[in-house]
């Protein structure tokens, strides 16, 4: 339906990049969040950003919700249900206890997420205690064992969908280690036990279980006692599992809500080293810009889409046409044809690997050298033993070395030359903020490059350069605003956030648009402390010098508008030299030229386009004659 | 006439020292006389030679002198013609003075267009600046450029200058040299010209801009440093993507006899409802949705205008921070660049003062745009300091875009110490890998950067103009194949790989690579290939050269290391009536894949013993008609694709078509089989 749109608004020519680079996401996704809703995952508390307490619980259902909202925008065909255990009421298909799913209106269990789930997952604290409650639900004596139900519960919704074409994930958030610590001989193992085939089960049918534990500094959670088992980790994974508990909440947060998306391959690909030495690496896009979705067309009497019919007709003769593959460009006068094959043919000019040509120091990357976002690399020994080695090796040599590889990279849409950016991993506070790997940085050529600098070049000698008194005041002023923690994309888009703000409150037909707060303005407020003030002033005063005068006056009319009202007093001032009724009584307007005639229009306000007859006429008409 | 119109004169060196270079001279300026066809139709051009044996310009009949200067064509619109004086260039035989050849070049443009054209006119000087120029009648040399460059600026003339030397540059003497090239500098310095020196072959194609865009400011006001502190700034696109024109449908519905047919195809939208398909909407009957999850959204235009965000136009300073924390790769699209007001010396002061600030505390600062007015969307970007190198030419900001926090998908990945040590590279690998790193340079000290952007041309942009001028000749041709020049931009340096051959051995003995036959024996689903979450299946280590071994473990794929023999086990394969079919048709894929990928023919031994395989097979088999057909696909394939020295290749092998002797299925007689190589190569003898 997108690209039948020919009215699509937000795809200007910018966006229009080949859909290879944009990823195709031709699976969908299909998870459930089983939440641990046990009295311990109440009880639990660590103090947040405003210092007051939060429990685990709380963090459960921020980070499903922060999940939900993103869902919603840049993955909505993807399903998700959720599911709570260690419930007091029950709330599932197969009526087990301590298992209770969460669902709104008009929605599947298992379903894409709406905007009345969103909002009414937002308000579920308030209800919970009444509605769904918490309680234990495996407890020594008694033979109910909640988490095996809720696996059960959870994989029967995954059945939906093939495996071929979905993927299917079960996430657990507890912060329960030990389950069953409380049972003992026998029974213990047999609860055990039958947990764990549930759990196996699951995994062979293609489901994979993955646990976001939440634990705190002081008693981390011990992955090895149970959950290990149940989601299959052995040997090196076990030592490579994170047990995630930062020293803050929100550290806790961040790390759960990354592990929340299921980490896609763009695509999979050949990286050619040197003389047939060649290695497996995956490609991940980690940052592309997110744009509002399509628009569909709607019938606005049944508000019912309609879908969009292309035809192709002849311009000579107005006849209808299959859709042609063959494509004209003029040149020289002739119309040279070229089929569809041919131009694909043009542009495959190196097989679709990635080819090593060298290592330059990271000084010859200008910041000019970019043209889209950059993707990132990662090794993989799937298919080829040894890939991941020979990829560290290099990376590190790379960091030490300071240098970055050049490479082709012979994509169908597009070949190009790339550099390949080493990344350390840096971890903060517990968690990870950049990960190891290299970036691939799309280079552009010569072509794509254009000599602004040149253009406005001082053909008479020098251009002016800073003093080292100015350069002083301006290292004098940067040290007064200084943003000390930025981090990139801390800002949320705000024209995004207004769109979906808009189409939240439309589709639940609420009356208020809420207003949401613009991150982006300067921060005014630190801009007037005294400090920031005078080393703007001294700043201004050495390189602006004393009588400086501000070009925008107080009133900061637009420039335009400026420039529009400046001319009308010039041409009145112009107009008024001649006796307009004078000449137009003569028939003398025509001996004027244009510049003089447009004189008289400005000054009266009139239109100034057209040819002079034209312009003749109408300051007739505006004379009354 | 266009109003953007260019007059622009080629001066091209062609004397001796210069014969090595002249065929990528003669493809960069022809590419560049392509796009005028296209892009520019009424630009004007001109092309004068030097250091030709012959002379032929006004000034040497004026007033004597300016010998071996040609002109070679006199200014005018840009046609056909300029394509074929360009083909092959003539050689010259003197050597070549640069400053003549300026000189007529400058009397041309002032003789056809006199003061009009201002900054339209554009000279563009290739030469190796290696000959002496001729000591003036009068004052130095130094005085003659200077006087030259005045006149330049005066009459509002451009001047590009690309300079071959280094690698492709000739023997010669250094003081000659160093001498022009302070003449040379002269004139970027005094008026508005450029100065490139090239030293690869690759670089000559790139120096010369072979399409002129008139850049447009996307802003032009204030840089709001505070409400009280403004500066005013222009902003340009710094880079962006060249393209292929996007081309038009063609129709062939128009009578033959129709000389004014376009050919062109009309494209028309109509919108009917899903659940009624013949009735149309009018289009005033339609309204837009907005998706949000699984519910569209109707709004109207009016609606969404009202409640849409509006930011004001504007430029602000958010603030500056360390240039650290603005890593590289969050750089998301092209480049833009800040420069000051041209002609407002207060705007470049203040500029200067805070680029030159930032750069030496290493800072950057953080900006939030609205270009235009009435925008639905602001950009955070990040402005790095661009420090002038030319007293001439005032310092900028370059600005590029930073992504937002919807923009970035935070997945994790395992830190490399988590990794077993197998996994890990031991000192010694680390130091193969080190020493690969550093002498696998294209940037070493003292040289040229090999394939540097500024200098690296587009090659799919060259083949899409040279394909166009191919079909002009000739509507039947093939695509040319890529330039030889140009392919080297897509492949290691060959002479690199040759000066670091016992580095690379090294490094490549360190590295053993297998394939992971574990992997292959599984189905994946295929939603699920997440690289390391994948548990690996553990199975007893496989000697695949044992039978036992091939018997086990069931071969499902022609893998890149063993193919024979993955291709062998894969054919005597009974558990299925396709194994056969499809152990070819992969083996076939893995040949092409060989010769194709081959560099300089390392993978032609490899390719002949597959074909042997596959030949062998198809006998067995009883499938001589796969393999034949194959074998005069591959070979037709290789000479299209320029690869004729892989047919050569099995010629010497005795690789040839399946005969009846061979299989009775075969339609192939025993002489067909054997002169089968032969015929399809005629170059051979």
């Amino acid at each position: 339906m997108m690209d039948l749109d020919p009215d699509d608004i937000f795809r200007d020519e910018d966006d229009d990049l080949g859909n290879e680079f944009y990823e195709k996401e031709a699976t969908k996704e299909l998870a459930v969040y089983l939440v641990d809703a046990s009295p311990k995952m109440f009880s639990s508390t660590s103090p947040n950003e405003d210092g007051k307490d939060e429990t685990h619980f709380d963090v459960a259902l921020s980070c499903i919700s922060q999940s939900l909202k993103t869902q919603i925008i840049n993955r909505s065909y993807d399903e998700v249900a959720i599911c709570f255990f260690n419930t007091r009421e029950k709330k599932n298909l197969q009526d087990l206890n301590g298992v209770y799913l969460f669902n709104v209106a008009d929605r599947d269990y298992l379903d894409r997420p709406t905007a009345r789930l969103i909002k009414e997952f937002d308000l579920i604290e308030e209800s919970f205690t009444k509605e769904i409650g918490s309680k234990y639900g495996i407890v020594s004596g008694s033979r109910e064992n909640s988490l095996y139900n809720a696996l059960w519960v959870a994989q029967a919704l995954l059945r939906k969908g093939s495996v071929k074409t979905a993927c299917k994930r079960m996430l657990l958030f507890t912060n329960e280690d030990d389950p069953f610590g409380s049972f003992k001989g026998a029974s213990k193992i047999d609860m055990i036990r039958t947990t764990l085939q549930r759990a196996k089960d699951a995994r062979d049918l293609g489901i994979s279980i993955e646990l976001l534990p939440l634990g705190r500094p002081e008693e981390e959670f011990n992955v090895s006692l149970f959950y290990a088992d149940l989601i299959g980790l052995e040997g090196d994974e076990l030592a490579q599992f994170i047990p995630s508990a930062g020293e803050k909440l929100e550290d806790m947060k961040d790390q759960l809500r990354k592990r929340m998306f299921k980490k896609r391959i763009v695509r999979k690909i050949n990286f050619l080293i040197a003389n047939g030495l060649s290695i497996e690496l995956n490609t991940y896009a980690l940052i592309r810009p997110t744009v509002p979705g399509a628009i569909t067309w709607l019938d606005s009497v049944t508000n019912r889409a309609l879908k969009a019919e292309r035809s192709f007709f002849c311009a000579d003769t107005g006849a209808l046409l299959q859709e042609s593959t063959k494509r004209i460009q003029i040149y020289k006068n002739e119309t040279i044809k070229l089929s569809v094959d041919e131009l694909s043919e043009i542009k495959r000019i190196s097989t679709g690997n990635l080819r090593l040509l060298g290592f330059k120091p990271l000084s010859c990357l200008k910041d000019y050298h970019n043209l889209r976002p950059s993707t990132f690399l990662f090794p993989s020994d799937e298919d080829i033993i040894g890939s991941t080695r020979l990829f560290i090796a290099v990376h590190r040599s790379m960091l030490r070395l300071k240098r970055f590889g050049v490479a082709f990279y012979g994509s169908s849409s597009r070949p190009q030359l790339v550099a390949l950016v080493a990344q350390e991993e840096i971890i903060i506070a517990g968690g990870q903020v950049e990960p190891p790997g290299m970036h691939m940085i799309y280079l552009p050529y010569s072509d794509d490059i254009r000599d602004i600098e040149e253009l406005h070049s001082d053909s008479n000698g020098t251009a002016p350069c800073a003093t080292d008194e100015q350069i002083k005041n301006a290292a004098a002023l940067m040290k007064r605003i200084d943003l000390k923690d930025f981090s990139v994309c801390q800002f949320a888009n705000p024209a995004l956030q207004r769109h979906y703000a808009v189409l939240q409150a439309l589709a639940l037909e609420e009356d208020e648009i809420p207003d949401i707060n613009d991150e982006t303005v300067p921060d005014e407020e630190g801009m007037s402390r005294p400090g920031v003030v005078k080393s703007l002033e001294e700043f201004k005063l050495s390189v602006y010098g004393e009588n400086y005068q501000e070009e925008n006056g107080p009133g900061k009319a637009v420039d335009a508008s400026k420039k529009r009202k400046a001319a009308a007093e010039l041409a009145a001032k112009e107009s008024a030299i001649h006796d307009w009724g004078e000449l137009a009584d003569n028939g003398k307007l025509k001996d004027l030229t244009v510049a003089q005639l447009k004189c008289y229009l400005t000054a009266h306000n009139l239109p100034v386009a057209g040819k002079k007859e034209a312009l003749i006429s109408r300051i007739l008409t505006h004379m009354g004659k | 006439m266009a109003r953007n119109k260019e007059a622009l004169l080629l001066l091209i060196d062609v004397g001796p020292s210069m014969h090595n270079v002249l065929p990528e001279i003669e493809r960069v300026c022809s590419t560049l006389i392509e796009k005028k066809l296209i892009y520019s139709k009424y630009d004007e051009v001109g092309v004068i030679l030097f250091g030709t044996q012959d002379t032929k310009n006004e000034l040497t009949k004026e007033v004597g002198g300016y010998e071996h200067v040609m002109v070679l064509r006199n200014i005018g619109v840009v046609d056909g013609n300029v394509l074929e004086v360009l083909q092959p260039l003539p050689r010259g035989t003197f050597p070549g003075d640069f400053l003549d050849a300026i000189i007529v070049g400058m009397d041309m443009l002032i003789k056809k267009y006199g003061p009009t054209n201002m900054g339209k006119k554009r000279l563009c000087l290739i030469t190796n600046a290696q000959c002496p120029t001729k000591d003036p009648y009068e004052g130095t040399k130094e005085d003659q450029v200077t006087i030259i460059a005045d006149q330049m600026t005066a009459q509002a003339m451009k001047m590009e200058s690309i300079v071959v030397r280094g690698r492709i540059g000739a023997e010669a003497n250094e003081k000659i040299m160093d001498e022009n090239d302070r003449l040379l500098n002269i004139f970027s310095k005094r008026t508005r010209a450029k100065l490139v020196h090239v030293e690869s072959p690759i670089s000559l194609l790139g120096a010369l801009k072979t399409r002129n865009i008139n850049p447009v400011t996307i802003f032009r006001g204030d840089l709001e440093v505070s409400p009280k502190m403004k500066i005013k700034i222009w902003v340009y696109k710094k880079t962006t993507e060249e393209k292929i024109p996007t081309l038009k449908k063609y129709s062939d519905r128009a009578p033959p006899t129709d000389k004014f047919a376009t050919h062109e195809v009309k494209v028309d939208y109509q919108y009917k409802r899903v659940e009624d398909p013949n009735k149309f909407v009018p289009p005033e009957q339609r309204i837009k949705g907005y998706r949000y999850g699984p519910q569209v959204v109707p709004i109207s235009s009016a609606e969404w205008d009202a409640v849409k965000f509006k930011p004001e136009k504007s430029v602000k300073l958010l603030g500056f921070t360390d240039a650290e924390n603005i890593m590289r790769h969050y750089y998301m699209k092209d480049v833009n660049i800040f420069i000051p007001e041209p002609g407002n010396t207060r705007a470049i002061l203040a500029v200067s003062a805070l680029a030159r600030a930032m750069k030496e505390a290493n800072k950057v600062a953080i900006v939030r745009c609205v270009w235009r007015q009435g925008q639905g969307s602001v950009v955070v970007g990040v402005l790095t300091p661009n420090i002038s190198g030319r007293e001439n030419i005032p310092d900028s900001f370059y600005f590029n875009v930073l992504p937002f926090a919807e923009d970035v998908r935070e997945f994790q990945f395992p830190s490399f110490s988590n990794f077993p040590d197998s996994w890990l590279p031991t000192e010694q690998q680390q130091e193969a890998a080190d020493n690969f790193v550093r002498m696998f340079d294209l940037a070493p000290p003292g040289k040229e950067e090999a394939l540097p952007p500024d200098l690296t041309p587009n090659p799919v942009l060259e083949r899409f103009y040279r394909c166009l001028e191919v079909k002009w000749n000739n509507p039947d041709a093939a695509v040319p194949p890529l330039d030889e020049t140009l392919r080297k931009i897509t492949e290691s340096d060959p002479e690199l790989l040759s000066h670091n051959e016992s580095v690379l051995d090294e490094f490549r003995r360190a590295f053993e690579l297998k394939e992971n036959f574990k992997q292959l024996l599984r189905e994946k689903p295929s939603g699920s290939n997440g690289g390391e979450d994948c548990a690996m299946i553990h199975v007893q280590s496989a000697n695949r050269d044992t039978n036992e071994a091939t018997s086990s473990i069931k071969i499902e794929k022609v893998g890149d290391i063993t193919p024979i023999q993955d291709f062998e086990a894969m054919i005597s394969r009974r558990d299925g009536p396709n194994w056969v079919d499809k152990a070819i048709t992969e083996m076939k894929n893995k040949i092409f894949y060989l010769v194709e990928d081959s560099y300089d023919g390392d993978n032609y031994p490899k390719a002949a013993e597959c074909l042997v395989a596959i030949r062998k097979a198809c006998i067995l088999e009883q499938e001589p008609k796969q393999f034949n057909d194959f074998l005069r696909h591959l070979c037709k394939f290789c000479k299209e694709k320029n690869l004729r020295s892989f047919n050569e290749f099995l010629a010497a092998k005795e690789l040839t078509l399946i005969s009846k002797s061979e299989a009775p299925d075969s339609e192939v007689t025993e002489d067909e089989a054997r002169s089968f190589v032969v015929k399809s190569e005629p170059m051979l003898e």
